[in-house]
């Protein structure tokens, strides 16, 4: 039997596995002593969850807790506000990926300012950073960079391509994270409840799966780095279980078609050879994460946003609207529907906080699938089309 | 996590291009950060403009082939010896 | 190499050579001929009445171009109502400087078009504008038709009845996905073909045939999603959907997965949706299935009073999500 493309998208969004998966875990459940809470730490696992309805087939002793991997939701307003900046700027061209641009800083948002006349860029791929560089030799182009593991080794990939071909115009602004500290920063807080991770499919891609070895050791919960379809995500969860119920906290690899343990060097090694770790990094939500950022070593300064245009930028920490509660969320502590702006007055077309704008966060993915009406357990007749 | 999808190379052009086709839709993408040479017809996972890694063909087809076994084992009781584990680390 | 200038929208000799040797060449038609200051028409019974401007980017897209959208859009906008298009008008708005060859076979399109239902194009106007005034071209179309649905069984966006049966004409989202990928920034290639297709020959076969449409609308801005969304508030009925039986073509999926979209919220301009009662469903397919833009006509779901103003879809394996109205600006899930 050999693999068609199809097989990789349908194989693992089968309804007949997706079912088996259910029944299976339904009964190891039975065996758990106390309630699961697991996190699953990306928000592509979130969206997965909410676009499939994988809660309403478990039972009802497995609960999810949202995680903080959402590069857009976790990156602090003052950063935004960085960006307007320097798009504000003469002469300059300001460059970011997505829903970067809906996020609001303070003020206003990337989108706004583009509305207004500023050249702002949203771009599918970095490498268009490049191209745009090299046609506009008279602007200051300035890609402002996000993303966590999966993302860091294509800004390196741009960066030494930009140095290879002697461009004078094109500036990083660095805003790459790392998923790790920001695990270990929700882990050791007391009022931690989270028995179980469901690891990132593509940062452990890049960074390999021995990465959440050193978080399942010290916080004793087993750890299954997933793929992002519906099967893998339930595979995952039936694994977690085994676990749990075995009294065991091992690092396990659901995805094994496409994550290893050692994950890719050569990324890790470009990512090595043109960035260092920040000491410090502000998360939205979480606060000052210690080693949790990365930065331009200093040898590539003149290509480095923050340093050649400092003058004109400030880092003063600005705090989200009272009501927010986006940060608990983020830790863990609550869910979408529990801030009292959920769909009243935040909502993807207004956002108020990062969760709802990017469709990878916690809240945006919540009122697009969970919804607040339908019931968990509603079962509705399905007539057979005629 | 990062959206991230397999693709399977139909062309492998100059300068560390490969054309990846994503069920009739292609674009180009960038070979750079591939650790392990690539051909025609293998899959790989696209993220933002760039082949991150080689699909591993053999494991997904193993792990399909036991989704099914799953589900022609559904009601019997051989279900709980089958073997869903995945790779474990240490 | 010929191009459209300020003077051919002048009124003057060259104005009367664009309309003569392209417009009146295309659509040419006996009342059209008259060219008189308003066009005389006499219609039987209850008029339908609709209009559309047309501002699409690129202006060639594979599968179609503005033309053949201007008259497919007003066409179906008519025959959504169960009326059948007689006339249309058609206004031009040019940018000077646009390429005369480009013209033509926008036009042309246009005619081949209207051949499709007997349309005729009564009245016109043109404008030619200066550089920057306009993006290269917008079309204006308003369209007049007979309305042959029974008085009694008018499709309705209010029509919709529990156990109704809700039938996609084909498979959704080819023209908002062909206009997507067509977005230069984002260097994708296909062999995507939008769904731009006049739509009356099929809703004409529906009423001959007896079927009673309770509610029809073709899928455009917002897609499959805002088309649900609004019939189940006006209506005031749940409408669930079986996912696994809308139709999606592979190239569309490909490219949803590619960028992180839904092919629900994409446009069609050739696909439409019809709400019928259970026991007429299986006619409203065989009548469907006829036309080769129809072929994969099915049924997606039903209309059911669980709550009032409500989109559900049903996944194969039991769960269910609420289906919302699509909000904001696409913008490429990345990181």
């Amino acid at each position: 039997m050999s693999l068609r493309l199809k097989d990789l998208y349908q194989g693992f969004r089968d309804p007949q596995t997706i079912q088996a998966l259910a029944k299976q875990i339904h009964s190891t459940a039975q065996k758990l002593r106390e309630p699961l809470a697991i996190m699953e730490v990306c928000g592509g696992h979130t969206h997965t969850i909410m676009k499939y309805g994988l809660s309403q087939v478990l039972p009802s002793n497995i609960d999810f807790i949202h995680g903080p991997g959402c590069p857009v939701c976790i990156m602090p307003k003052e950063r935004i506000d960085q960006a307007i900046t320097l798009a504000q700027m003469d002469n300059s061209i300001l460059l970011t990926l997505g829903d970067m641009i809906r996020v609001p800083g303070s003020k206003s948002s990337l989108a706004k300012e583009r509305a207004k006349g500023f050249d702002i860029r949203a771009l599918y791929s970095p490498l268009d950073a490049l191209k745009i560089a090299q046609e506009n030799p008279d602007k200051n182009v300035i890609f402002f960079a996000i993303g966590f593991e999966t993302t860091t080794p294509m800004t390196a990939a741009i960066l030494e391509q930009s140095l290879a071909l002697g461009l004078q115009n094109l500036f990083f602004h660095i805003n790459h994270v790392l998923v790790s500290p920001a695990v270990h920063a929700i882990m050791q807080d007391d009022s931690c409840k989270i028995t179980a991770l469901i690891g990132p499919s593509h940062v452990s891609v890049i960074s390999g799966a021995k990465i959440y070895q050193p978080l399942a050791e010290e916080f004793q919960v087993p750890i299954v780095v997933s793929g992002f379809e519906p099967v893998d995500v339930m595979q995952s969860i039936l694994l977690i279980v085994k676990q749990v119920v075995a009294d065991q906290h091992r690092v396990e690899i659901q995805y094994s078609r496409a994550v290893t343990v050692e994950g890719n060097h050569k990324a890790q090694q470009l990512i090595e050879r043109y960035l260092e770790l920040r000491d410090h990094f502000r998360w939205r939500g979480l606060g000052d994460i210690p080693l949790s950022g990365l930065q331009l070593k200093p040898q590539f300064s003149a290509l480095d946003a923050e340093k050649v245009f400092a003058e004109y930028l400030s880092d003063e920490p600005i705090d989200d609207h009272k009501r927010c509660i986006c940060g608990d969320i983020l830790r863990g502590h609550a869910k979408p529907k529990a801030c009292n702006l959920f769909g009243k007055g935040c909502d993807p077309t207004r956002p108020l906080g990062s969760c709802m704008v990017s469709s990878e966060g916690a809240c945006h993915a919540y009122y697009k699938y969970a919804q607040v009406i339908l019931p968990r357990d509603i079962t509705v007749q399905k007539s057979q089309p005629s | 996590m990062c959206l991230s999808i397999p693709s399977k190379i139909t062309q492998i052009d100059e300068l560390n291009i490969a054309t990846v086709d994503t069920m009739g839709v292609s674009r180009q993408v960038s070979l750079d950060l591939m650790a392990e040479p690539v051909s025609e017809g293998d899959y790989v996972l696209i993220h933002v403009g760039f082949a991150m890694t080689k699909m591993n063909e053999s494991d997904a087809l193993a792990s399909l082939q036991l989704y099914q076994q799953m589900i022609e084992l559904m009601d019997s009781e051989s279900l709980a010896s089958q073997d869903l584990s995945g790779v474990l680390v240490k | 190499m010929k191009r459209v200038e300020l003077s051919h929208g002048g009124g003057g000799v060259e104005s009367q050579q664009l309309i003569q040797n392209l417009f009146y060449r295309a659509f040419g038609n006996e009342i059209l001929l008259k060219a008189e200051d308003a066009a005389v028409l006499a219609i039987e019974g209850q008029v339908a009445f609709t209009t559309d401007s047309f501002t699409v980017s690129p202006l060639f897209f594979q599968g179609g171009n503005i033309g053949k959208l201007a008259v497919a859009g007003t066409v179906n906008d008519l025959a959504m109502m169960g009326a059948k298009p007689l006339y249309l008008s058609c206004a031009f708005m040019i940018e000077e400087g646009f390429l005369w060859s480009e013209l033509e076979t926008i036009v042309f399109s246009m005619a081949a078009e209207l051949k499709k239902c007997g349309t005729k194009v009564v009245c016109g106007d043109t404008k030619v504008v200066p550089k920057g005034a306009v993006d290269q071209l917008f079309i204006n179309t308003s369209g007049i038709g007979q309305i042959i649905a029974p008085l009694h069984a008018f499709p309705s966006g209010q029509g919709l009845k529990k156990d109704d049966a809700i039938i996609v004409s084909g498979d959704i989202g080819r023209h908002g996905a062909v206009i997507l990928a067509a977005r230069e920034s984002l260097n994708l290639q296909s062999d995507l073909q939008s769904d731009c297709e006049v739509l009356w020959p099929a809703i004409q076969a529906l009423f001959n045939a007896g079927v009673d449409c309770h509610a029809l609308r073709d899928a455009t801005r917002g897609g499959l999603s805002a088309l649900l969304n609004e019939w189940a508030s006006s209506s005031q009925v749940c409408i669930e959907i079986d996912e696994d039986n809308i139709p999606i073509d592979d190239a569309v999926q490909g490219l949803c997965e590619l960028l992180g979209f839904d092919a629900l919220d994409f446009a069609n301009e050739g696909t439409f949706v019809l709400s019928v009662s259970a026991k007429q469903a299986d006619l409203a397919l065989q009548t469907l299935q006829q036309f080769t833009f129809c072929q994969n006509a099915t049924v997606i779901g039903r209309v059911s009073d669980f709550q009032a103003g409500l989109v559900i879809l049903q996944s194969p394996w039991g769960s269910q999500r609420v289906l919302e109205w699509p909000k904001g600006e696409l913008l490429p899930r990345i990181c």
